[in-house]
């Protein structure tokens, strides 16, 4: 049978439905019956959508976009999105955050950075709102013993974990083990956690067959990366392990191909940047081949379909992949708050805080356990991919489970 | 330290100190002449940049071939500038010229946010992602080319006020306004020449710089900081210093970069402003006031 025009098909109807009953479970003696909810929900988006990061907060704000109109769909709640743009820069994001509270916002989501994070996780605390973060992974924002701050994203401990377990897998996976690799990564709050997460964890990861024999920070807002770029060349490393951002992974690509430096390849061990489609449509054939270890989405989940279509509908010219994880842990943290409000029945804040620490949903887009937060306010258990640019498109290639394509490593540049 | 790192690293650095320089000419230049610090200065060549981006997607236009057009414009746009904004400011206190060329850097970042959005953008040449090689020293072609156009645009800017009578006239107009007005100068026009000709050479080094870096509208405001950083560091109104000092500046952060830390890099560009404030506070090739 045809689905009408307007009506859920009987998929995404099953998917709604068990999208909403996995919600309504979270508490205890709630009846599992979507419904409408009085009132809406103000929620303050708050993302870079200019500045350097820009292109990433273009991308986050899909998700954002699409996120009321599925969400009425599945929940039944109505949401108003206050979108803010936070500059790429920390106090223009505590300013906005500050703002959208004093206009009414009832929770704030964002901000695709963790400098801008922490600056808006302080303003949330001393105002009293929640706030669901979508992206940032620096771990202190989490540890602050706040009552009003969520996140639904891993910490950089558990990225570098997840993305360095994922580099031995896919040194195995490809029969390959590369002695030594050169470290760059960007010097900002997210550059700098994740560098420390990985010196932590080099050591105890004894399945890694490879040294650091160089770490090079930089700016990520740098012109120029010559000399970086310089410098890791010398180092005359097996492979490039990279911490990055867009516009940095862009310029370092280039330069690269300038110096004639082709070693074994580029692996995330989980930063954004490579996966991004501004990186493909500059870079071209150069973007292929580059690895992100990364939390992605789960393509063949329910959810994911029907954000999807939701976002295809919305953005017919773009692609859900070159978007898939910036987009859906927007979509994610929008769903938590609508999911808590739907609960709690209330926009007090203090209720709505309560009812997003109670949150549990098991049907859910991005890889990993159900959206549980634990007394920090952080969520456990979210998994990470092997993503490779293959074909001009962003592939999972682990694990295999929901692989798509198998991993090319050592990329066909290498020269030994 | 491999020694053809070390050299790599200098010439990357004295290629990019070129454009630099020939960025920071223009400022020395109107400086020099019209004595008004163009705080708009980053913010122009950034719409130099969008303007050779705007040219190759529209007609393949290689920047080199843009100089022409954009520079072009930049001079009628420079003189109209001068000619029907800035003139009537030239004698008012410093801080209104201040506030007045601010005002229309701001008025440039935010029409640039408005026509073009927040999005770096590029052009992709052929030779862009080329170098040449001497054994291990690699020569970046797209810094090579771009350093090239800097020395000869730089060099006709010289033979312009050496050689010709209207540079001349600029020179006096610079040297002795006073004098200048009593000889019959129009002192005001040449000024007004001189902001285009000052507009002109930051066109040029636009056209240069899209080659080595990706523009945004906010990348302005570094520009003409950097530009400050040069001309004070070469000398306020030397156009010679302006040159020098670009390279300074281009090796100094390379060098920074490479015994130091990358991230040192601006840091170490400012610590040698300081010095030279301190030890040569006219500048390099700077004349004592």
């Amino acid at each position: 049978m045809k689905a009408q025009r307007g009506t859920p098909s009987p998929v995404r109807r099953r998917v709604l439905k068990a999208a909403a009953a996995s919600a309504a479970l979270s508490t205890l003696g709630f009846p599992a019956i979507v419904r409408a909810q009085a009132g809406r929900l103000k929620v303050g988006v708050l993302l870079p959508r200019s500045g350097f990061q820009g292109l990433i907060g273009q991308s986050c704000q899909k998700g954002a976009d699409l996120a009321p109109g599925v969400i009425k769909e599945m929940l039944g709640v109505d949401i108003e999105l206050m979108n803010a743009d936070t500059e790429t820069n920390v106090d223009t994001a505590r300013t906005r955050a500050e703002r959208l509270i004093q206009e009414g916002a009832h929770v704030l989501v964002g901000p695709f950075d963790s400098g801008a994070a922490a600056a808006i996780a302080q303003v949330a605390e001393q105002r009293g709102v929640p706030f669901v973060i979508n992206i940032a992974a620096a771990p202190q924002i989490t540890e602050q013993g706040y009552k009003f701050v969520f996140r639904n994203f891993q910490t950089a401990p558990d990225i570098v974990r997840n993305g360095l377990a994922l580099i031995g897998d896919l040194f195995q996976a490809s029969n390959i083990a590369p002695r030594t690799a050169v470290f760059m990564h960007v010097n900002d709050t997210f550059g700098m956690a994740m560098a420390k997460g990985i010196s932590a964890f080099m050591g105890r990861l004894t399945q890694l067959p490879f040294k650091i024999v160089d770490a090079i920070q930089y700016d990520p807002a740098a012109r120029d990366l010559t000399v970086e770029v310089s410098k890791a060349k010398a180092s005359n490393a097996d492979f490039l392990l990279l911490v990055c951002r867009l516009n940095d992974a862009i310029l370092l690509r280039r330069e690269m191909v300038k110096q004639r430096w082709n070693p074994m390849g580029i692996v995330s061990p989980g930063s954004p940047g490579m996966y991004e489609e501004q990186y493909f449509k500059t870079l071209g054939k150069l973007s292929e081949y580059s690895i992100s270890n990364v939390p992605w989405y789960n393509p063949k989940a329910e959810l994911t379909r029907v954000v999807e279509k939701a976002f295809l509908k919305q953005n017919p010219n773009d692609k859900l992949v070159f978007h898939g994880l910036n987009t859906g842990f927007t979509f994610e943290a929008i769903l938590v708050a609508a999911d808590a409000f739907r609960r709690a029945r209330s926009t007090d804040a203090k209720t709505l805080a309560d009812a997003i620490r109670q949150t549990n949903i098991t049907s859910k887009m991005m890889l990993g356990g159900p959206i549980k937060f634990n007394e920090k306010g952080q969520v456990e258990g979210i998994g990470s991919a092997c993503v490779q640019n293959l074909n001009l498109t962003p592939t999972v290639v682990l694990p295999a489970a929901v692989a798509t394509a198998k991993p090319v490593f050592p990329w066909p540049y290498y020269k030994a | 330290m491999p020694i053809e790192l070390v050299v790599n690293v200098v010439i990357a650095g004295v290629l990019t100190g070129l454009v630099y320089g020939l960025m920071a000419l223009g400022l020395s230049v109107i400086f020099g002449v019209v004595r008004v610090v163009n705080f708009a200065h980053g913010e122009m060549m950034t719409i130099a940049m969008y303007a050779t981006v705007v040219l190759f997607a529209a007609l393949q236009l290689d920047p080199f071939l843009a100089v022409v057009p954009v520079a072009g414009l930049f001079f009628v746009f420079g003189t109209l500038l001068q000619a029907g904004l800035i003139n009537a400011f030239i004698t008012r206190p410093e801080h209104s010229q201040f506030m007045l060329l601010v005002a229309i850097a701001i008025v440039m970042v935010n029409g640039l946010l408005m026509v073009f959005g927040p999005d770096a953008r590029n052009v992709q040449v052929d030779y862009q992602l080329e170098s040449y090689a001497i054994g291990p020293i690699l020569f970046d072609k797209a810094r090579v080319y771009a350093s090239a156009a800097a020395v000869a645009a730089s060099a006709a800017l010289f033979a312009f006020f050496k050689f010709t009578r209207v540079g001349k006239a600029i020179r006096a107009c610079a040297d002795n306004y006073l004098g200048a007005k009593v000889v019959g100068l129009n002192v005001k026009r040449y000024y007004a020449l001189t902001f285009g000709l000052g507009s002109a050479c930051v066109a040029v080094a636009g056209c240069m710089m899209i080659l080595l870096v990706d523009v945004s509208p906010v990348l302005g405001p570094a520009y003409t900081l950097l530009a400050f950083v040069i001309v004070i560091v070469g000398g306020l109104g030397s156009m010679a210093g302006a040159l020098l000092g670009g390279i300074l500046i281009g090796v100094s952060e390379a060098l920074a970069g490479l015994f130091i830390a990358p991230s040192a890099k601006s840091m170490f560009s400012f610590a040698l402003l300081i010095l030279v404030l301190l030890l040569r506070p006219q500048g390099l090739l700077g004349r004592k006031p």
